[in-house]
Protein backbone atom coordinates (compact mmCIF):
# COMPACT_ATOMS: atom_id res chain seq x y z
CA UNK A 1 0.00 0.00 0.00
CA UNK A 2 1.27 3.44 -1.01
CA UNK A 3 2.09 5.53 2.49
CA UNK A 4 0.44 8.43 0.91
CA UNK A 5 -2.65 7.13 1.33
CA UNK A 6 -5.05 10.67 1.38
CA UNK A 7 -2.87 12.94 -0.88
CA UNK A 8 -4.30 13.27 -3.81
CA UNK A 9 -2.50 12.55 -7.03
CA UNK A 10 -2.81 12.55 -10.14
CA UNK A 11 -0.88 11.95 -13.22
CA UNK A 12 0.41 14.17 -15.79
CA UNK A 13 -1.80 14.82 -18.77
CA UNK A 14 1.11 14.98 -21.03
CA UNK A 15 4.59 13.93 -20.61
CA UNK A 16 6.88 17.07 -19.08
CA UNK A 17 9.78 18.31 -21.12
CA UNK A 18 12.60 20.79 -20.99
CA UNK A 19 12.09 23.87 -23.54
CA UNK A 20 15.32 23.82 -26.00
CA UNK A 21 15.64 27.49 -26.68
CA UNK A 22 18.45 26.67 -29.64
CA UNK A 23 15.14 25.81 -32.18
CA UNK A 24 12.85 27.60 -33.56
CA UNK A 25 10.08 26.83 -31.47
CA UNK A 26 10.09 24.43 -28.78
CA UNK A 27 6.52 22.89 -27.29
CA UNK A 28 7.08 21.65 -23.90
CA UNK A 29 4.65 19.85 -21.36
CA UNK A 30 6.02 21.44 -17.73
CA UNK A 31 5.94 19.65 -15.07
CA UNK A 32 3.23 19.17 -11.97
CA UNK A 33 2.78 22.70 -10.00
CA UNK A 34 0.72 23.39 -7.06
CA UNK A 35 -1.52 26.21 -7.87
CA UNK A 36 -4.70 28.16 -6.47
CA UNK A 37 -6.88 30.60 -7.60
CA UNK A 38 -6.99 34.02 -4.96
CA UNK A 39 -10.05 36.42 -4.70
CA UNK A 40 -9.33 38.99 -2.93
CA UNK A 41 -10.80 42.75 -3.04
CA UNK A 42 -8.09 44.76 -4.66
CA UNK A 43 -8.42 47.00 -1.57
CA UNK A 44 -7.01 44.21 0.77
CA UNK A 45 -4.39 43.06 -1.73
CA UNK A 46 -2.85 46.85 -1.70
CA UNK A 47 -3.26 46.42 1.94
CA UNK A 48 -1.16 43.03 2.49
CA UNK A 49 0.80 43.79 -0.41
CA UNK A 50 1.73 39.89 -0.30
CA UNK A 51 0.52 36.53 0.59
CA UNK A 52 2.64 33.52 1.35
CA UNK A 53 5.79 34.95 -0.67
CA UNK A 54 3.29 35.63 -3.69
CA UNK A 55 3.07 39.34 -4.37
CA UNK A 56 0.09 40.75 -4.78
CA UNK A 57 1.00 44.27 -5.67
CA UNK A 58 1.10 44.14 -9.35
CA UNK A 59 -1.06 45.78 -11.90
CA UNK A 60 -3.79 43.65 -13.49
CA UNK A 61 -2.72 41.25 -16.33
CA UNK A 62 0.95 41.28 -14.72
CA UNK A 63 3.11 38.27 -13.76
CA UNK A 64 5.59 38.99 -10.60
CA UNK A 65 8.14 36.22 -10.49
CA UNK A 66 10.30 35.33 -7.13
CA UNK A 67 12.34 32.08 -7.12
CA UNK A 68 10.43 29.36 -8.03
CA UNK A 69 6.75 30.70 -8.08
CA UNK A 70 4.63 33.20 -10.38
CA UNK A 71 1.73 35.10 -9.38
CA UNK A 72 0.01 36.05 -11.70
CA UNK A 73 -3.06 39.00 -11.87
CA UNK A 74 -5.72 37.79 -14.06
CA UNK A 75 -8.30 40.25 -12.97
CA UNK A 76 -8.89 43.29 -10.72
CA UNK A 77 -9.39 40.68 -7.59
CA UNK A 78 -8.08 37.37 -9.13
CA UNK A 79 -4.95 36.09 -9.03
CA UNK A 80 -3.17 32.70 -10.25
CA UNK A 81 -0.83 31.78 -7.61
CA UNK A 82 1.83 28.86 -8.85
CA UNK A 83 4.47 27.23 -6.80
CA UNK A 84 6.71 24.56 -6.77
CA UNK A 85 4.49 21.03 -6.63
CA UNK A 86 6.08 19.81 -3.15
CA UNK A 87 5.73 23.21 -0.99
CA UNK A 88 1.73 22.71 -2.27
CA UNK A 89 0.48 22.78 1.38
CA UNK A 90 2.91 24.63 2.95
CA UNK A 91 2.28 27.82 0.42
CA UNK A 92 -1.48 27.57 1.03
CA UNK A 93 -1.14 27.68 4.91
CA UNK A 94 1.25 30.21 4.35
CA UNK A 95 -1.22 32.08 2.26
CA UNK A 96 -3.83 31.98 5.27
CA UNK A 97 -1.96 33.16 7.51
CA UNK A 98 -0.62 36.37 5.87
CA UNK A 99 -4.65 36.84 5.02
CA UNK A 100 -6.29 35.93 7.99
CA UNK A 101 -8.94 38.11 9.32
CA UNK A 102 -9.60 39.53 5.73
CA UNK A 103 -12.46 38.26 3.32
CA UNK A 104 -10.59 36.28 0.87
CA UNK A 105 -11.72 32.96 -1.37
CA UNK A 106 -8.21 30.27 -1.52
CA UNK A 107 -8.85 27.38 -3.99
CA UNK A 108 -6.10 24.63 -4.81
CA UNK A 109 -6.32 24.37 -8.70
CA UNK A 110 -3.24 22.41 -8.90
CA UNK A 111 -4.66 19.26 -10.47
CA UNK A 112 -7.56 21.58 -12.87
CA UNK A 113 -4.51 22.61 -14.80
CA UNK A 114 -1.71 21.33 -17.55
CA UNK A 115 1.03 24.22 -18.38
CA UNK A 116 2.89 23.79 -21.78
CA UNK A 117 6.03 26.16 -22.22
CA UNK A 118 6.36 27.50 -25.67
CA UNK A 119 9.63 28.52 -26.06
CA UNK A 120 12.07 29.83 -29.07
CA UNK A 121 12.67 32.70 -31.45
CA UNK A 122 8.98 31.72 -33.49
CA UNK A 123 7.46 31.00 -29.95
CA UNK A 124 5.42 33.96 -30.72
CA UNK A 125 4.09 33.41 -34.53
CA UNK A 126 3.13 29.96 -33.24
CA UNK A 127 1.03 31.45 -30.08
CA UNK A 128 -0.82 34.03 -32.45
CA UNK A 129 -1.68 31.26 -34.57
CA UNK A 130 -4.07 30.77 -32.27
CA UNK A 131 -4.30 33.66 -29.69
CA UNK A 132 -5.44 37.07 -31.28
CA UNK A 133 -3.49 39.25 -28.94
CA UNK A 134 -0.66 41.48 -29.70
CA UNK A 135 2.53 39.56 -27.77
CA UNK A 136 4.90 42.08 -29.32
CA UNK A 137 7.62 43.31 -26.52
CA UNK A 138 5.42 46.92 -26.69
CA UNK A 139 2.22 44.84 -25.94
CA UNK A 140 2.74 42.10 -24.06
CA UNK A 141 6.43 42.70 -21.92
CA UNK A 142 7.87 40.15 -20.06
CA UNK A 143 5.96 39.99 -16.46
CA UNK A 144 2.83 39.72 -18.14
CA UNK A 145 -0.09 37.24 -17.85
CA UNK A 146 -3.85 37.34 -19.05
CA UNK A 147 -6.86 34.92 -19.75
CA UNK A 148 -7.30 34.79 -23.18
CA UNK A 149 -8.70 32.10 -25.99
CA UNK A 150 -6.03 29.93 -28.00
CA UNK A 151 -8.51 28.36 -30.58
CA UNK A 152 -11.42 27.50 -29.00
CA UNK A 153 -10.06 26.63 -25.53
CA UNK A 154 -9.33 29.37 -22.66
CA UNK A 155 -6.06 29.55 -21.85
CA UNK A 156 -3.67 31.85 -18.98
CA UNK A 157 -0.78 32.81 -21.02
CA UNK A 158 2.51 34.04 -18.96
CA UNK A 159 5.45 35.29 -19.87
CA UNK A 160 7.45 35.22 -16.35
CA UNK A 161 10.96 36.54 -17.85
CA UNK A 162 12.57 38.22 -20.92
CA UNK A 163 13.14 35.53 -22.83
CA UNK A 164 11.34 34.11 -25.21
CA UNK A 165 9.28 31.21 -23.20
CA UNK A 166 5.55 31.76 -23.13
CA UNK A 167 4.02 29.59 -20.19
CA UNK A 168 0.41 28.28 -21.76
CA UNK A 169 -1.95 27.53 -18.75
CA UNK A 170 -5.26 25.53 -19.98
CA UNK A 171 -7.71 23.23 -18.07
CA UNK A 172 -6.64 19.59 -18.10
CA UNK A 173 -9.45 18.37 -20.21
CA UNK A 174 -8.03 20.95 -22.85
CA UNK A 175 -4.64 20.22 -22.63
CA UNK A 176 -4.30 17.59 -25.62
CA UNK A 177 -6.17 19.58 -27.85
CA UNK A 178 -3.93 22.80 -26.85
CA UNK A 179 -0.74 20.74 -27.10
CA UNK A 180 -1.97 19.64 -30.68
CA UNK A 181 -3.19 23.10 -32.08
CA UNK A 182 0.63 24.10 -31.10
CA UNK A 183 2.28 21.47 -32.24
CA UNK A 184 0.46 21.51 -35.87
CA UNK A 185 1.17 25.59 -35.83
CA UNK A 186 4.76 24.82 -34.77
CA UNK A 187 5.22 22.56 -38.45
CA UNK A 188 5.44 25.62 -40.46
CA UNK A 189 9.24 26.39 -38.72
CA UNK A 190 10.18 23.46 -39.17
CA UNK A 191 11.27 20.20 -37.17
CA UNK A 192 11.26 20.73 -33.61
CA UNK A 193 12.37 18.98 -30.73
CA UNK B 1 -10.89 42.13 -35.74
CA UNK B 2 -13.72 44.18 -33.99
CA UNK B 3 -11.37 45.73 -30.53
CA UNK B 4 -13.07 45.96 -27.51
CA UNK B 5 -11.91 48.45 -24.53
CA UNK B 6 -12.11 46.81 -21.57
CA UNK B 7 -12.01 49.43 -18.79
CA UNK B 8 -9.38 46.86 -16.87
CA UNK B 9 -7.60 45.19 -19.69
CA UNK B 10 -7.39 47.97 -22.38
CA UNK B 11 -8.31 47.07 -25.60
CA UNK B 12 -8.68 43.45 -26.43
CA UNK B 13 -10.37 40.71 -29.04
CA UNK B 14 -14.13 40.87 -29.50
CA UNK B 15 -14.01 37.33 -28.86
CA UNK B 16 -13.24 37.56 -25.51
CA UNK B 17 -16.23 39.37 -24.54
CA UNK B 18 -19.90 38.62 -24.38
CA UNK B 19 -22.91 41.00 -24.54
CA UNK B 20 -25.44 41.54 -21.84
CA UNK B 21 -27.84 43.49 -23.22
CA UNK B 22 -29.25 47.09 -22.52
CA UNK B 23 -27.06 48.55 -19.26
CA UNK B 24 -29.07 51.00 -17.35
CA UNK B 25 -32.35 49.28 -16.76
CA UNK B 26 -32.80 49.13 -12.99
CA UNK B 27 -34.90 46.79 -11.25
CA UNK B 28 -38.36 47.94 -9.61
CA UNK B 29 -37.70 47.47 -6.19
CA UNK B 30 -40.61 46.42 -5.66
CA UNK B 31 -41.68 43.87 -7.80
CA UNK B 32 -44.66 42.51 -6.02
CA UNK B 33 -46.60 45.87 -5.98
CA UNK B 34 -46.08 46.03 -10.22
CA UNK B 35 -48.74 45.82 -12.72
CA UNK B 36 -48.52 42.75 -14.98
CA UNK B 37 -48.11 45.78 -17.89
CA UNK B 38 -45.20 47.15 -16.13
CA UNK B 39 -43.16 44.01 -15.07
CA UNK B 40 -43.81 43.02 -18.27
CA UNK B 41 -42.28 46.78 -19.44
CA UNK B 42 -39.06 46.07 -17.34
CA UNK B 43 -38.88 42.25 -18.16
CA UNK B 44 -39.07 42.71 -22.39
CA UNK B 45 -39.14 45.82 -23.86
CA UNK B 46 -35.73 47.64 -24.70
CA UNK B 47 -35.11 50.36 -26.48
CA UNK B 48 -33.74 49.64 -30.66
CA UNK B 49 -32.03 52.84 -31.00
CA UNK B 50 -30.65 53.63 -34.32
CA UNK B 51 -26.82 54.66 -33.01
CA UNK B 52 -25.61 55.02 -29.67
CA UNK B 53 -26.59 52.23 -27.86
CA UNK B 54 -25.57 51.65 -23.63
CA UNK B 55 -24.67 48.03 -23.36
CA UNK B 56 -23.66 45.71 -20.70
CA UNK B 57 -20.70 43.51 -21.73
CA UNK B 58 -18.77 40.72 -19.98
CA UNK B 59 -14.96 40.14 -20.43
CA UNK B 60 -15.90 36.23 -20.23
CA UNK B 61 -12.21 35.05 -21.22
CA UNK B 62 -10.01 37.91 -19.90
CA UNK B 63 -10.69 39.97 -16.73
CA UNK B 64 -14.13 38.53 -16.03
CA UNK B 65 -15.44 41.66 -15.04
CA UNK B 66 -19.14 43.09 -15.94
CA UNK B 67 -18.40 46.60 -17.27
CA UNK B 68 -20.76 49.32 -19.42
CA UNK B 69 -19.91 50.29 -23.07
CA UNK B 70 -21.60 52.25 -25.87
CA UNK B 71 -21.64 51.28 -29.39
CA UNK B 72 -23.10 52.73 -32.37
CA UNK B 73 -25.21 50.26 -33.43
CA UNK B 74 -24.84 51.37 -37.22
CA UNK B 75 -20.99 51.45 -37.68
CA UNK B 76 -20.32 49.22 -34.38
CA UNK B 77 -17.79 51.45 -33.13
CA UNK B 78 -17.52 51.37 -29.74
CA UNK B 79 -17.14 55.02 -28.53
CA UNK B 80 -17.09 54.82 -24.79
CA UNK B 81 -16.51 52.24 -21.75
CA UNK B 82 -16.98 52.63 -18.19
CA UNK B 83 -17.26 49.96 -15.29
CA UNK B 84 -20.11 49.06 -13.20
CA UNK B 85 -21.79 52.24 -11.67
CA UNK B 86 -20.68 54.53 -13.19
CA UNK B 87 -22.53 57.37 -15.04
CA UNK B 88 -23.26 56.84 -18.52
CA UNK B 89 -20.29 59.20 -20.24
CA UNK B 90 -22.95 61.01 -22.76
CA UNK B 91 -25.77 61.08 -19.64
CA UNK B 92 -28.80 63.34 -21.28
CA UNK B 93 -28.28 62.49 -24.75
CA UNK B 94 -29.61 59.32 -24.70
CA UNK B 95 -32.18 58.79 -27.86
CA UNK B 96 -30.65 60.97 -30.33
Amino acid sequence: MRETLGVAWRDLVLPAKVPDLEVPTSIAAMGACARFSLRLPSAQARAVDQAGGFALSGGVNSAITSGGSISARLGPDEWLLIGPEEQGDALSQAIEVDLDGRFFSLVDVSHRNAAIAVAGREARAVLNAGIALDLDDAAFPPGSATRTLLGKAEIVLIRPGAECVYWVECWRSFAAYVHGFLMEAAREFGPHR
Amino acid sequence: MLLVNCPYCGARPEIEFRCGGEAHIARPVQPSALDDEAWAEHLYFRTNPKGTHAERWLHVHGCGRWFNALRDTVSDAFTASYTMGEQRPDAGKEGE
